[in-house]
């Protein structure tokens, strides 16, 4: 079996719902039914195969070839698998996504990783604002799960994010982590302004502090913290700036916050 | 059955079904995580009036240990799984919570659950927080030093205890340094421990006394000062005995520690002063596990 290659013909001029196009959903479907299945392209329902060429048999490999950029929920509520995006991919990349992997060679769009509970996503692009964040009426972003990012992320990453674990190897945006409830966000490069606001509980770390810091973060100092070898130990062989940290480099200044709401919340400063 | 001078009772060790658990104990340096394992593992020798049998299984190196820091790991027995999670729950709080620099992990990742950071955590007042690395999760519980890490559960299994050998000599010291021996060996081994003092066990005991209140009393039978007043085993030539019990996580790691055991003080041998080699058992009515002398050194 090969993996099955969705080729996108046209780029279509508005937004299109993907979400039925994962492992999960297309297991036990030949090619032939996959073919048949319907996408909505604004007021218009077309079959899968007048927008992509397919190739391939493997439902549990997907490929999709193009800018998919239009395309949105790509591998939504997938269980197992994997799926490839040779090219960006649109909004609500991993909606609900349980297990598996998708691997993006370029951009994401908004919210990537909402409500993701398990799996990997890996973006070796940028990811646009709300990544790991709560849709509009939820509760919650992410709950679980690894959303690796090679370039930058937009703002307000891991808006409500309930667990899980955010790896940005560039810079992120402002309100990093605002409002989130637990889990654990790594930024390499800068954040931008007010990390952690609003955060109860979870960790931030980064490398430097953000040039704008909420009062509601209180300085305690620097500290030797025993949980980050484990964790830096558990990115070992990671692609990007997390794959390599030292296990044993593990003293950090510590930022309690954000004051204004629970104050559990963390932003680790690393050495 | 006779090997370097040494005569092999046909006799058997009468061993027990219990709960048991590893746990691993890192620290700054190995002193405190010795420190700490001692504490944990300390008064712990017999299940009759120590709740648990416990003690070090071996000293594990940086590379070894879940956080990358000297670790030791140590194995804790108890006669049930209720009893077994309240001494985990004592020992770990009383003496690795309390310890500087200490963290303590997991040993086994199958088996049945042992809340350990479950309970501890709340030590922390609030203030503790959890993580999850690697699907398993973790509790920061703040103390004076900084941080104390504990996985929020262990897994204990089905093990075994109260695997033995009688060690019969010609005078106490002969007996002692052939235990000696024999310890400095089986202590290498994996999945077992001796949990009696320096891994060796002078009182014997059998069940039943003239006295009503205790259960079990001295082996009078084993005890050379009354050979001539009481139904002895031993024959005029025996002036010591001493015992290695061992508990371990599984039948093959408790026969193998037997074998290792029993084999070093046969390379001792009569030159040494050492006699006979016996176990103790309860004529095969209590335990699970029978290990024949005869049958582990053939």
């Amino acid at each position: 079996m090969s993996a099955l290659v969705f080729t996108l013909r046209n780029a279509p001029a508005q937004r299109v719902d993907a979400g039925a196009l994962n492992p999960t959903a297309l297991a036990g479907l030949s090619v032939a039914d996959i073919a048949a299945l319907t996408l909505q392209i604004g007021k218009r329902t077309v079959r899968v195969d007048e927008v992509f060429t397919l190739e391939g048999d493997d439902t549990a490999d997907l490929v999709f070839r193009g800018d998919c950029g239009k395309f949105e929920r790509i591998g939504a509520g997938m269980k197992s698998g994997r799926v490839t995006v040779e090219g960006n991919a649109g909004a609500y990349v991993g909606q609900g996504m349980l297990g598996g992997t998708i691997a993006i060679s370029g951009n994401a769009g908004a919210f990537c990783a909402t409500g993701m509970k398990g799996g990997r996503i890996e973006v070796a692009g940028d990811v646009a604002e709300f990544a790991g964040g709560a849709i509009p009426g939820e509760m919650k972003g992410m709950a679980g799960g690894l959303l690796l990012v090679g370039g930058n992320a937009g703002e307000r990453l891991g808006d409500r994010m309930r667990r899980g674990q955010i790896l940005v190897s560039g810079n992120a945006g402002d309100y990093c982590g605002a409002r989130m409830i637990a889990g654990t966000i790594a930024v390499a490069g800068t954040v931008g302004a007010y990390p952690g606001y609003l955060m109860k509980r979870g960790t931030l770390i980064v490398n430097s502090l953000p040039t704008q810091m909420l009062p509601g973060m209180v300085d305690c100092g620097p500290h030797r913290l025993g949980f980050l070898s484990l964790l830096y130990a558990s990115w070992k062989g990671l692609p990007g700036a997390f794959g390599a940290l030292d296990a044993s480099a593990c003293t950090v200044r510590r930022y309690m916050g954000d004051m204004g709401v629970v104050g559990r919340g963390e932003l680790l400063v690393r050495a | 059955m006779i090997i370097n001078g040494v005569a092999i009772d046909d006799t058997f060790a009468e061993a027990f079904g219990m709960r048991g658990i590893r746990l691993i104990i890192t620290a700054y340096n190995e002193t405190w995580a010795l420190n700490s394992a001692n504490a944990m593992t300390g008064f712990a020798t017999s299940v009759i009036a120590c709740g648990a049998e416990a003690g070090i299984e071996r000293v594990l190196s940086p590379a070894e240990t879940p956080d990358g820091r000297p670790g030791v790991s140590v194995l804790v027995f108890a006669v049930s799984s209720k009893e077994l999670i309240k001494q985990i729950e004592r020992r770990v709080g009383q003496c690795v919570l309390t310890s500087p620099t200490s963290a303590i992990f997991a040993g086994l990742d199958e088996g049945d659950p042992v809340p350990l950071g479950k309970t501890l955590r709340y030590f922390g007042d609030g203030f503790q927080t959890s993580k999850q690395i690697g699907g398993k999760r973790y509790w920061r519980v703040p103390v004076m030093d900084g941080e104390f890490l504990v996985q929020d559960t262990a897994r204990m299994v089905k093990a075994v205890g109260g695997g033995n050998f009688l060690v019969l000599a010609d005078t106490q010291v002969q007996a002692l340094e052939a235990c000696e021996a024999a310890i400095r060996e089986m202590r290498k081994l994996p999945e077992v421990v001796m949990p009696f003092p320096g891994g060796v066990v002078r009182s014997g005991s059998k069940v039943g006394s003239k006295y009503k209140a205790l259960s079990a009393s001295t082996n009078d039978a084993f005890c050379p000062t009354l050979r001539g007043a009481t139904k002895s085993e031993l024959d005029e030539r025996i002036g010591a005995v001493l015992e290695i019990v061992i508990d371990g996580l599984t039948d093959a790691s408790v026969k193998k520690a037997m074998e290792v055991g029993m084999r070093e003080v046969c390379k001792i041998g009569a030159a040494g002063g050492i006699r006979r080699l016996s176990a103790g058992n309860y004529g095969g009515k209590l335990g699970q596990f029978q290990y024949h002398l005869r049958e582990i050194l053939s």
